[in-house]
């Protein structure tokens, strides 16, 4: 009973982690109606800004954050306004294959710069650290928090979506890119500033994924993955849809890692395809076909 | 003096020529009405004069500038809004906040959240609802009150009747003087040239793309406007004269 509750919450503080990785795919989809193949390699340009920083600055590598969430959310706004927004179209195909080409020039410069070396971010004794829950269970406190900011995350977006004048625009550019025009309102400026707050999670899911494990130039391609998995599961377009992926996709790889080790991945994977195959639209859609 | 007048206005939808040379104008404090059939060019001109269609720089001036050519949210700032066919809310936001949404472009004037929900007191009863929760009428109302936030010197509206039952279309026209009386000209798109003939000053009518008829409202005769809709004295005119006085 103790292992089958410890598998549970493992899955459950895994899957905030994918819910951070998620949550800036999830927000500029339900924006902008595109999906950035370049999501993952972002993460990790994230973790490599951090490690930049780190490098100058003896700070904590969560300290770091606070260098890098403004430095990949302006990446993200002038990547946005000079080069995604000229691909926006009905034809989903031009910003598939410009992220594509992203993914690929981001990862070939992070290995020109960095090398190919596996890299981390030491999180000192926040790594090891954990909260004794009886005598077989254990919480460890950085995955905790992980899961902590992914939850503070959604819910600072969603009052942000629900409350402010921007969070308005956002959601009515949404609805309708072309009569959004005629409320004043610059529809590539929002598209700009959507992707800035959702590089801003980026840079943040990149912090927290150097802490987690080691990282290389390539390991973009598995995140956008586990990030597009959540996503899916979820439902387009919701924000808390993506929480609940990102815990389902957690629970099912750390239950196939419990079966057999070398079986975790694949476990995630069929749960999405099980997902995939009751509820096409994912759990909780939100996103309207017009 | 004019707000408003177009010179040789051409503007094509996709491949297709739209409009052929339309002159127009219309002045401060009026209220002009365009009819014409299907496809007679009446929503690509609107479009067109709110920036949703591209034209030449010059050919559109506004209060005294040329303003063709330009943006959507540029042209919306310096006082021209449009009450788009089919109502287009945004399904994502509430009554409360297609209205809000509207007055973004930042002008000052007369409307208000307050003054909006005095001409159609329905909206603050249901100002927590979707936009797209509401009848079409009350839908209708949330597009004029919406267009009316951004506080503009000319309204556009396009198609306010379509689909609608006679009674709450009445009801729609029936805030039309307080909307002049607040100092705004308006455009009106009409298919219901009886209704259209009842609210407007002077009239235009299109066909395939070109003005076949201008004049007041007062002044043109069932005749002259059943060929310029219909191209020649068709049978159907008689169907298309009723409402129109004599």
């Amino acid at each position: 009973m103790a292992s089958v509750i410890d598998t549970l919450i493992q899955g459950l503080l895994l899957g905030g982690l994918y819910a951070l990785f998620a949550t800036g795919l999830s927000l500029a989809f339900g924006v902008m109606r595109f999906v950035n193949i370049a999501h993952g390699d972002f993460i990790v340009l994230g973790a490599y800004v951090a490690l930049a920083v780190l490098a100058v600055l003896p700070v904590p590598p969560l300290a770091a954050a606070l260098v890098v969430v403004p430095v990949m959310a302006a990446a993200g706004y002038v990547v946005q306004r000079y080069m995604l927004n000229r691909t926006v179209s009905r034809d989903p195909l031009p910003a598939l294959l410009v992220t594509f080409g992203l993914s690929v020039i981001v990862q070939n410069v992070l290995l020109e710069v960095f090398s190919g070396d596996t890299r981390r971010l030491d999180a000192g004794a926040l790594a090891t650290a954990s909260i004794g829950l009886g005598d077989d269970l254990a919480i460890g406190v950085f995955p905790l928090l992980t899961l902590g900011i992914a939850v503070a995350l959604i819910l600072g977006l969603q009052l942000l979506f629900a409350r402010t004048a921007l969070g308005r625009a956002l959601r009515a550019t949404s609805d309708d890119r072309e009569i959004v025009q005629l409320m004043g309102v610059n529809p590539k400026m929002i598209y700009g500033l959507a992707m800035a707050l959702a590089s801003a999670t980026v840079g943040l899911a990149g912090v927290i994924l150097g802490m987690t494990k080691a990282f290389d130039p390539l390991l973009g391609p598995p995140q956008l993955l586990y990030a597009f998995e959540a996503v899916i599961i979820g439902g387009l377009g919701s924000l808390w849809g993506t929480l609940a992926g990102g815990m389902i996709l957690g629970v099912a790889q750390t239950v196939g890692f419990r079966v057999d080790p070398g079986w975790g991945v694949l476990f995630g994977h069929l749960a999405f395809l099980g997902v995939l195959l009751v509820r096409p639209t994912g759990l909780f859609p939100k996103t309207r076909d017009r | 003096m004019n707000l408003l007048t177009t010179q040789e206005l051409t503007a094509f939808y996709g491949d297709f020529q739209a409009l052929y040379g339309i002159d127009f104008a219309i002045d401060e404090g009026e209220v002009v009405a365009i009819i014409g059939a299907n496809g007679a060019g009446k929503s690509t001109f609107l479009r067109s004069l709110t920036g949703l269609n591209r034209v030449a720089r010059d050919a559109i001036r506004f209060d005294g500038e040329p303003i063709g050519g330009r943006a959507p949210h540029d042209i919306v700032k310096r006082g021209i809004a449009l009450v788009p066919e089919g109502r287009r809310l945004f399904p994502s936001l509430s009554v409360e906040e297609n209205l809000v949404l509207g007055a973004n472009p930042g002008r000052p004037g007369p409307w208000s959240l307050q003054r909006v929900c005095e001409l159609f007191p329905i909206l603050a009863e249901r100002r927590r609802s979707p936009g797209t929760a509401l009848s079409g009428g009350q839908q209708q109302m949330v597009a004029i009150g919406r267009a009316l936030m951004s506080n503009p010197k000319l309204l556009l509206c396009d198609e306010l009747s379509l689909g609608l039952a006679p009674t709450v279309i009445k009801d729609i026209y029936a805030a039309m003087p307080a909307i002049v009386a607040a100092g705004t000209a308006v455009i009106v798109v009409e298919q219901d040239i009886g209704q259209a003939l009842r609210v407007a000053h002077r009239v235009y009518c299109f066909q395939e793309g070109r003005v076949s008829l201008a004049g007041d409202a007062d002044a043109l005769t069932r005749d002259q406007i059943a060929e310029a809709y219909f191209g020649t004295s068709h049978p159907i005119a008689e169907e298309a004269g009723h409402g129109i006085r004599h």
